[in-house]
C-alpha cells in the first residue's frame, strides 16, 4: 500500500495540477508527502529480508502480467533518493514565464516514474515507468530549456530514445533466454533462472550498451553535457540525480545476477570504457570554460566510479556502487540546482569572466561548496564511503602480490580519477566564488532564505549516510550477497 | 572502557556544528564556543594522558564480514598520547592568541567553525587506530586547510593558494591510498594491531615492502610538503598567522612525519625505501634553507625554515629513528609556533606589512615581542640550552652514526639556518625603522602576549631530560648510541658561523646586500611545475575537449553514423512538428513494441 501511495502520489498530483490545481503549492505538498511516506517505508523495512511492502495486482495471467511493486535494499535507496531529489528540484523551481501547470506537472512525472521504475517488480512496468519519466524531461529541455535548446532537447531525444530501444530489444532476448520453466516478468522469479552461458554474453553486450547510452557511458555521453547545460535547473537536478541511475540499477538488479559469466566476459571492455568515463572525461571536464558544461561533465564522469563498482563484481564493489548512485544523486541535485540560481543572477557562466560571488552570496557559496567536496568525495560525505568500497572493492578482484591485473590497474587510474576530480572543482569554485570579477558587483541577491531547507535535507541525508554507511550496508547485504553466495 | 577519548575528539565537532548552524551571527560567542571546546579537548587528552589504563570504545564504521572492517576507534599508546596533549595544548595557546588577531576580522566566525574543524580532524589523525580511519582525517585536515588559508578569498592569492595546497596534497593521497591498498590486499586488513601479526605477507617480498612504503610515505610527502610536492606551503602563508603557527608550522604539516612513526612497523622493515625517505629529507632541508635566506617576507622566512625542519625529522624517520623524529617534532611544534606567533605579533603592529625591508627597528616598540621571538630564534637554530639545541642534537648525532654523506649536509642546514634566522632577527629588530609604520608600532593584547610567554617557556624547557622524560614521556636519545662530543660540537661550530656571517653581513643595512637569483626564485620550481601542467594535464584536457567536441560528438553522433541519422529522419516523418506529440508518439510505440514483442 505504501508503495503505491509512494508512486502515485506525484503522477496523480501532476493530474490535478494539469487539470488546474495551484502548480507550485500542490506539487511541493506532492513532493513532501511522497518523502514523508518514503521515509516511513524507511522506517518499517526490514533489513534482514528482502523484497517487502509487495503489491500485486493482476492483470492477465495469460500474459504473466501483474501490475507488482515490492522493494528490497536497493530498491529502497533509489526510492528515497528520487523523493529527497524531488523535493529538492520542485522547491528550486523558480519562476516559470509561461505554462507554469506543465513545469510541474512534467517535474511530478519524472519523479513518479523514477519512483515506480524502482519500484516495479514487473519487467514491463519496470521498463514502462521509465518511458513515462523520460518523455517530460524532453519537454522541460525543449520548452523551457536555456540556449539552443532546440538542437539539445532532440539530441538528447534522439539519443535516450535509441538507447531505450537497445534496452528493449536486450530485455526481450533476456526474456526469452530465460529457460521456460522459470520464464516470467516478475523479477523475484526470474532471478531464480539460469540463462546458459551461451547466450550470456550477446545478451550482456546489448543491456550494456543499452543501459550505457541511458548512463552515459563513454562513448555515448555526449548528449549528456549538452542536455544538463540546456535543461532547466530542476530537470537537470532530477534527470543527473534520480533518472539516469536508472540504467545503473537495471545494470545491478538484472544484469549482474542473471548474466554473470557475460559480465565477466565484458568486464575487459568495460574497464576500458570506464576509465574512459574517468580519465577521459576527466581531462575534458578540465577543458570546460562555462559552469554548467563542466558540472555535466563531471556528471559523466562519476558514472565511471559507478561503473568500477558494477564491474569489479563483489559484494564490497556492488554496495559501493549502489550508495555512491545515492549519494552522486545528491551532490549532483545540489550543483545544478544552485547553477540554476546563478544562472538566474549573472550575465553569463562563462568561468574567466565570472568571480567573488561569494560575497553577493554567501549562503549560495556555503551549500555549493559542500556540493563539490561530496561531489569529490571528501570523508564525511555518503559519497566518501561509497568509493572507499568501490576502490577496495575494484582492487580486490584478482589480486596478488607479484603481479597487477587490470582490475588493479584499473583502480589505480581511477584514484588517479580522485585528483583530476578535484582539480576542475577546486578551479571553478574557485573562479565561480572566490576572488573578484565586475560582474559579481552586479548580484544584489543571494539564493532565498527558504531554500535552506531542500539544500540541508540534499546535504543532511549524505552526511548522515557518509557519518554511517553501515546503514545502506546493512539493508543492501541480502540482495548482494544472494548474488555473489557462490564466489564470495 | 571510557568516553574521554571521545569528548577529545567529539568537543570541537560539536562546536563546529554549533557556530556554523546556530551562531555565526554572534561572533564573540562563536569564538568563545570554540575556545571551550579546544580547552575542553586539552583537558581531556590530560586526563587521558595521565590515566594509563585507559581505553576506548570501538565502533564499527564499515564492515563487510571477512572482507573488509574499518573501525572508528582509537590507539592510546604513549605515542599517541603526547601528540595528543601537544596538538590540543598548542591548539588551545593559538585559540587564545586568535582571539586577539582576528578580533575585529568579519570571517570571525568562519574562522572560529573551520578552526574547530581543524582540531576534531588532527586529533582524529592522532587517534586512528587504522589506515582507513586515518586517511579520512588526513583529507579532513586538507579540508581545513584549504578553507583556512583561503579565508581571505577576495584574495586572489589567497584563492590561488588554497587550491594549490589542496590539490597538491591529494597528489600526495593518491599513493598513500594505493599504499593502504596494496597493505590491505596483501594483509587482508587495514587496523594496524591486525597488520602486524600478518606482517610477514608483506615483508616477504622486499619489492612489494619497498613500493607499498614508498606509496605510504607519498602521502607524508604531500602532507608534511616535502621535495618535490613542497611548493604549497609557502604559498599557504596566504592565511591568517595564526593559522599558519598552528596548522602550517606545529601541527598539520607534521602529520605525515607522525604517520610514518606510527606505521614504523612497516616504514623501519625497508631498508632501500628507508633510504629514499632519508635522502628526500635532506634535500627538502637543504633546499629549502638556501631557500629561506634570500626571502624578503617574514612569513616566507618562517615558512621555507618550516620546509627545512620537516626535512630533518622526515630524515630522521628515514635513518630509523622514530623517537629522534617525534623529539624534533615536539620541541619544533613549540619554537615554530612562537615563531609565527611572535610574526603575527609584529604584523599586527605594522599593519599586516610582511617585507622584512620595511621593518626595522622592532627591538624596542615591541619589547616582550622582541625577546619572545628571541627565544624561539635561538631554539631553532640550536643554540643550547634551547629545546631546539638537544632535539637537532639527537638527529644530527644520528645521522653521524649511520650515514656520513646525508650528516655533512644536515651540518651544511644547521649553518644555513642559523644565518636565515638571525639574518631575519637583525633586519626586523635592529637599526632603524624603515617606513612610517614600523616608526609608530605599539605591543600587541594581552592575548597574544599570553600564548608567546607560554610557548617562550616551553621553548626554553622543552629539551631538557627530566621535561622530556618525565613530564612529557618523550623518547629521548638513547638508541642514538654513544657520540662524542664531537658532534654537539661541530654543530655549535656551524651555528656560531651562520650567525656571525648574518650579524657581520646584516648588520644596519637597509637593502638586501646580496641578489641570488637562483635562491630568490625558488629553484624555479613554481615555473617548471606551471610548464609540466601546460605540457601534460593542460595539454591532454585540450586535446581531450577536441576529441569529445569535434570527433566523438561531431563525427560519430552526426555525421557517419548513418543509423542515427535515418532514425532522426524516420522520427521526423512521423513528428508532426513539435516535441510534445512525437514523445506521446514514442510512449505508445514503446509499449505496442513490448506487447508484440513479448506478449504475441
Amino acid at each position: 500500500m505504501l508503495l503505491l501511495l509512494v508512486t502515485f502520489t506525484p503522477i496523480v498530483a501532476a493530474i490535478l495540477i494539469m487539470i488546474g490545481f495551484p502548480a507550485r503549492l500542490t506539487a511541493l505538498a506532492a513532493s513532501l508527502l511522497t518523502l514523508l511516506i518514503s521515509a516511513i517505508i524507511v522506517l518499517r523495512f526490514n533489513a534482514l529480508s528482502g523484497f517487502q511492502f509487495v503489491v500485486i495486482f493482476p492483470i492477465s495471467s495469460e500474459m504473466l502480467l501483474n501490475f507488482a511493486l515490492g522493494v528490497d535494499g536497493l530498491s529502497l535507496l533509489m526510492i528515497l533518493l528520487g523523493a529527497i531529489v524531488l523535493v529538492a528540484a520542485v522547491w528550486f523551481t523558480g519562476e516559470i514565464e509561461h505554462h507554469e501547470n506543465a513545469f510541474y506537472a512534467c517535474l511530478l512525472f519524472i519523479g513518479g516514474g523514477a519512483i515506480g521504475a524502482f519500484a516495479s517488480l514487473n519487467l514491463f512496468f519496470f521498463y514502462a515507468f521509465h518511458e513515462l519519466a523520460l518523455i517530460p524531461t524532453f519537454l522541460l529541455i525543449g520548452i523551457w530549456g536555456t540556449g539552443n535548446r532546440r538542437a539539445a532537447a532532440w539530441k538528447v531525444t534522439i539519443y535516450l530514445a535509441l538507447g531505450s530501444i537497445i534496452l528493449l530489444v536486450g530485455l526481450i532476448m533476456l526474456y526469452h533466454a530465460v529457460p521456460a520453466s522459470a520464464r516470467s516478468l516478475d523479477l523475484r522469479i526470474l532471478q531464480a533462472g539460469q540463462i546458459p552461458s551461451s547466450l550470456q554474453s550477446s545478451i550482456y553486450l546489448v543491456l550494456l550498451i543499452g543501459f550505457g547510452i541511458l548512463i552515459s557511458l563513454v562513448p555515448f555521453h555526449t548528449w549528456a553535457p549538452e542536455a544538463y547545460a540546456s535543461a532547466p535547473a530542476p530537470a537537470a537536478m532530477l534527470h543527473a540525480g534520480v533518472l539516469k541511475k536508472f540504467g545503473l540499477y537495471g545494470l545491478l538488479r538484472l544484469a549482474l545476477p542473471l548474466l554473470p559469466d557475460g559480465a565477466r566476459e565484458w568486464s575487459g571492455m568495460l574497464l576500458v570504457l570506464l576509465l574512459g568515463n574517468i580519465i577521459y572525461i576527466g581531462l575534458v571536464t578540465i577543458a570546460q570554460r562555462r559552469l554548467d558544461w563542466m558540472l555535466g561533465y563531471s556528471s559523466v564522469m562519476h558514472m565511471g566510479y559507478i561503473f568500477l563498482g558494477i564491474a569489479s563484481a563483489n559484494i564490497l564493489g556492488t554496495t559501493g556502487a549502489a550508495i555512491l548512485m545515492f549519494a552522486h544523486g545528491l551532490s549532483i541535485a545540489l550543483l545544478f540546482g544552485l547553477t540554476g540560481e546563478i544562472r538566474k543572477r549573472v550575465p553569463s557562466l562563462d568561468l574567466d569572466a565570472m568571480g567573488g560571488l561569494a560575497k553577493a552570496m554567501p549562503l549560495a557559496a556555503f551549500a555549493f561548496g559542500l556540493g563539490i567536496f561530496s561531489a569529490i568525495g571528501l570523508p564525511g560525505f555518503a559519497n566518501f564511503a561509497a568509493e572507499i568500497m568501490i576502490v577496495f572493492g575494484a582492487f580486490r578482484n584478482g589480486f596478488d602480490y607479484q603481479h597487477f591485473h587490470i582490475f588493479q590497474w584499473a583502480t589505480l587510474l581511477a584514484l588517479w580519477g580522485v585528483v583530476i576530480s578535484a582539480v576542475y572543482m577546486l578551479r571553478a569554485y574557485r573562479r565561480t566564488f572566490f576572488g573578484s570579477s565586475a560582474e559579481s558587483d552586479l548580484v544584489k541577491s543571494d539564493i532565498p532564505s527558504g531554500f535552506r531547507v531542500p539544500i540541508a535535507l540534499l546535504v543532511v541525508v549524505s552526511l548522515l549516510l557518509g557519518f554511517f554507511p553501515q546503514i545502506a550496508v546493512n539493508r543492501l547485504m541480502p540482495t548482494f550477497r544472494n548474488y555473489f553466495s557462490a564466489t564470495e | 572502557m571510557s568516553k574521554t577519548p571521545w569528548l577529545i575528539l567529539l568537543a570541537p565537532l560539536v562546536s563546529a556544528a554549533l557556530i556554523t548552524l546556530v551562531t555565526r551571527p554572534a561572533r564573540r560567542l562563536s569564538a568563545f564556543i570554540s575556545v571551550v571546546a579546544v580547552l575542553l579537548s586539552f583537558f581531556c587528552s590530560c586526563i587521558v594522558f595521565a590515566r594509563p589504563e585507559i581505553s576506548a570504545l570501538e565502533i564499527p564504521w564499515i564492515e563487510f564480514h571477512g572482507i573488509l572492517r574499518v573501525p572508528i576507534g582509537f590507539i592510546l599508546d604513549p605515542l599517541s598520547k603526547t601528540m595528543l596533549v601537544l596538538v590540543s595544548g598548542v591548539g588551545a595557546l593559538i585559540h587564545i592568541y586568535s582571539l586577539g588577531y582576528m578580533r575585529d576580522d568579519p570571517g570571525k566566525s568562519r574562522y572560529f567553525a573551520s578552526l574547530s574543524l581543524f582540531m576534531f580532524s588532527m586529533l582524529g589523525i592522532v587517534l586512528a587506530n587504522n589506515f582507513v580511519m586515518m586517511f579520512v582525517f588526513w583529507e579532513l585536515v586538507g579540508l581545513c586547510s584549504y578553507l583556512l588559508i583561503g579565508h581571505w578569498f577576495e584574495r586572489d592569492s589567497a584563492a590561488d593558494a588554497a587550491k594549490k595546497a589542496f590539490i597538491t596534497n591529494r597528489i600526495g593521497d593518491f599513493g598513500f591510498m594505493l599504499g593502504i591498498l596494496l597493505v590491505w590486499g596483501a594483509t587482508g586488513s587495514v587496523v594496524f594491531d591486525e597488520i602486524v601479526p600478518q606482517l610477514w605477507r608483506v615483508t616477504s617480498n622486499p619489492t612489494f615492502l619497498t613500493i607499498c612504503v614508498l606509496l605510504i610515505f607519498c602521502g607524508a610527502v604531500g602532507k608534511s610538503a616535502q621535495f618535490p610536492l613542497h611548493v604549497w606551503l609557502p604559498d599557504a602563508m596566504e592565511g591568517p598567522t595564526p593559522i599558519s603557527a598552528l596548522i602550517h608550522a606545529a601541527t598539520m604539516v607534521a602529520a605525515g612525519v607522525y604517520m610514518l612513526v606510527r606505521v614504523g612497523f612497516l616504514v623501519q622493515a625497508s631498508p632501500v625505501a628507508l633510504a629514499v625517505i632519508a635522502w628526500i629529507g635532506t634535500i627538502t632541508a637543504v633546499m629549502a634553507a638556501l631557500i629561506a635566506i634570500q626571502q624578503d617576507d617574514i612569513k616566507r622566512i618562517l615558512a621555507y625554515s618550516t620546509l627545512s625542519q620537516l626535512g630533518y625529522m622526515v630524515m630522521a624517520v628515514g635513518l630509523a629513528s622514530g623517537e629522534a623524529a617525534m623529539f624534533h617534532l615536539f620541541t619544533h611544534a613549540f619554537f615554530k609556533a612562537l615563531l609565527f606567533l611572535g610574526a603575527g605579533s609584529v604584523l599586527v603592529a605594522l599593519h599586516h606589512e610582511q617585507n622584512i625591508w620595511k621593518m626595522g627597528g622592532q627591538g624596542r616598540n615591541l619589547f616582550l615581542t622582541f625577546v619572545t621571538f628571541g627565544i624561539g630564534m635561538l631554539a631553532l637554530i640550536g643554540c643550547p640550552p634551547f629545546a631546539g639545541f638537544f632535539s637537532k642534537d639527537a638527529i644530527l648525532s644520528l645521522a653521524y652514526n649511520r650515514n656520513p654523506a646525508i650528516f655533512g649536509l644536515a651540518l651544511f642546514t644547521a649553518f644555513l639556518t642559523a644565518f636565515y634566522m638571525m639574518r631575519l632577527f637583525v633586519v626586523v629588530f635592529f637599526g632603524k625603522p624603515r617606513s612610517p609604520a614600523a616608526k609608530t608600532s605599539r605591543e600587541s593584547p594581552t592575548s597574544m602576549l599570553v600564548p608567546l610567554a607560554v610557548l617562550a617557556l616551553l621553548s626554553l624547557l622543552g629539551g631538557f631530560n627530566f621535561f622530556a622524560t618525565h613530564f612529557l614521556t618523550l623518547p629521548h636519545e638513547r638508541d642514538v648510541g654513544d657520540v662524542a662530543a664531537f658532534v654537539p660540537g661541530v654543530a655549535l661550530v656551524a651555528m656560531l658561523l651562520g650567525v656571525a656571517g648574518a650579524i657581520i653581513l646584516y648588520r644596519s643595512r637597509i637593502e638586501e646586500p646580496l641578489s641570488i637569483n637562483l635562491l630568490r626564485r625558488k629553484f624555479y620550481f613554481d615555473e617548471l611545475y606551471r610548464a609540466l601542467i601546460n605540457a601534460t594535464q593542460e595539454f591532454l584536457a585540450r586535446v581531450s575537449g577536441f576529441i569529445d567536441r569535434w570527433i566523438i560528438d561531431a563525427t560519430v553522433v552526426r555525421g557517419s553514423s548513418g543509423a542515427t541519422w535515418s532514425f532522426g529522419a524516420l522520427l521526423r516523418l512521423m513528428q508532426v512538428g513539435n516535441l510534445q506529440a512525437y514523445a506521446f508518439i514514442f510512449g505508445l510505440g514503446i509499449i505496442w513494441i513490448i506487447y508484440f514483442a513479448i506478449f504475441r
